[in-house]
């Protein structure tokens, strides 16, 4: 099984909009909405959120994700009233709420740790959202007010390490099925990768490139299995990512 | 007579009939600056409340008020849910055990809730939340005990100073909740969980001076 997600929202729409949103990209992985009060209004249910949790629990560890504040502070409440050894499966993590969701399903359908999954939610504020024409990447449309406005995550670069350059075939760019390819080829190799300079084990940075057909894309890594993944990333982006 | 049990139930029951009495004000209230879903919520809540409390036995105040926070957990749906909750269960295992609230008792249940809604808001005195009527109405009650007052005195000036802290609200620029979308346009309103935070401690005065 994989870490399982949690999302709590004030809106059922909202929640189960979101979690088909994620799914998409992450066969396997148990998502489930927490959305709108018990008999289906707008609000958060402590019951709802509790069930959730539970059902999303295989063992390997929850992540929670939460629209707005009440949800937040209700998902607390579900937090604390869990038995000791429950609470060290659940992170209760500080993400946008859309953004935070998405890279979490991707990060836990391959397999990755709970701290890894969490993680990976919270450093989507950083990642930026895909940038169209060039426009700065913009912070996740979520509920913190305060959250840091940085640059997508860059990765180290390689300097001396294998690098290629392809240009990218897909008539729509790189979208999230080709992106969410992209980055599930990249971590299943033993190196740090980057393409055009975003990591390429980032489904956010990848995608901020805002790669369009006709792209070149620099291939760049260093590590053990660094040819491998130069020349497996090369060989994808050429074939079209299947499409 | 002492407020025992027994008060803390006709507490919650004050406190639910002065909620459904001033639900269109809350909601009214919160529709200008938030959600608007402040009155509601709180009617279902203490409705809620209600049942619980005539349908249960209680050995001693914090009972009451424990129930009175896992009620309004799971029925509220808003903020106001989890922030009354936490309130409450942190009032109550603030004097856990006590036969009777005394005027130490009293202050000690309202610093309790109001350091339970700072920690679960993250709001701080100023932020035009519940935390203005929780935070002087725990000062006032501290004072009041120290002073040598009686409990139902403690309570009295709790409530006062919630209802002052409520009023001090209205110019205020919302820092915390949906009010602080708002921005500048949330001055020149009241906040709604001031209010309602002044309309419970109201209850519990009214209801502790008519066994005194």
């Amino acid at each position: 099984m994989t870490v399982g997600l949690v999302l709590a929202s004030h809106s059922r729409d909202l929640a189960d909009g979101l979690a088909q949103l994620a799914a998409q990209m992450a066969a396997g992985v148990a998502i489930v909405d927490a959305g709108g009060t018990d008999d289906g209004g707008i609000g958060t249910s402590f019951e709802r959120i509790a069930e959730a949790v539970a059902e999303a629990d295989s063992g390997d560890g929850v992540v929670v994700l939460c629209d707005l504040g009440s949800a937040v502070m209700t998902a607390e409440l579900v937090v604390e009233t869990l038995d000791d050894e429950a609470r060290l499966r659940v992170r209760l993590v500080d993400a946008p709420f859309v953004e935070g969701a998405v890279v979490a399903a991707v990060e836990a359908a391959q397999g990755s740790s709970l701290d890894v999954v969490a993680r990976a939610a919270e450093d989507a504020w950083r990642a930026g959202v895909p940038a169209a024409d060039g426009a700065d990447p913009a912070p996740g449309a979520g509920g913190a007010v305060d959250a840091p406005v940085e640059a997508p995550a860059r990765a180290e670069p390689a300097p001396n390490g294998p690098r290629a350059t392809v240009v990218l075939s897909n008539p729509e760019g790189l979208h999230a099925r080709p992106a969410s390819l992209l980055v599930k080829t990249a971590a299943a190799f033993d190196a740090a990768t980057t393409v055009n300079g975003a990591d390429a084990r980032s489904l956010l940075g990848v995608m901020a490139l805002g790669a369009r057909q006709g792209s070149a894309l620099e291939i760049a890594s260093s590590g053990p299995d660094a040819e491998r993944a130069v020349s497996a990333l090369v060989e994808l982006i050429e074939s079209g990512f299947g499409e | 007579m002492a407020l025992d049990a027994a008060w803390a139930a006709d507490w919650a029951r004050a406190a639910a009939a002065s909620i459904a009495e001033h639900r269109e004000e809350l909601i009214d209230l919160d529709r200008a600056i938030g959600d608007g879903d402040h009155g509601e919520n709180m009617a279902r809540g203490f409705d809620a409340v209600l049942a619980k409390i005539d349908a249960g036995e209680f050995a001693n105040p914090a009972e009451v008020l424990k129930t009175v926070a896992t009620t309004l957990i799971s029925t509220v749906g808003g903020a106001a849910g989890p922030l009354y909750g936490t309130a409450f269960l942190k009032g109550s295992m603030a004097v856990a055990g006590r036969e009777e609230l005394d005027a130490d008792g009293v202050a000690a249940f309202v610093e309790a809730a109001r350091d339970g809604v700072v920690a679960r808001g993250k709001a701080a005195e100023g932020d035009k939340t519940m935390v203005d009527a929780w935070a002087p109405a725990a000062t006032a009650a501290r004072a009041s005990a120290e002073a040598g007052d009686g409990a139902a005195a403690a309570l009295r000036a709790a409530a006062s100073a919630a209802a002052q802290g409520s009023d001090a609200t209205i110019p205020l620029v919302a820092r915390k909740g949906r009010a602080s979308y708002l921005g500048e346009r949330s001055a020149g309103h009241r906040d709604p969980g001031s209010r309602s935070t002044a309309y419970l401690l109201e209850a519990a005065a009214t209801t502790a001076e008519a066994r005194s």
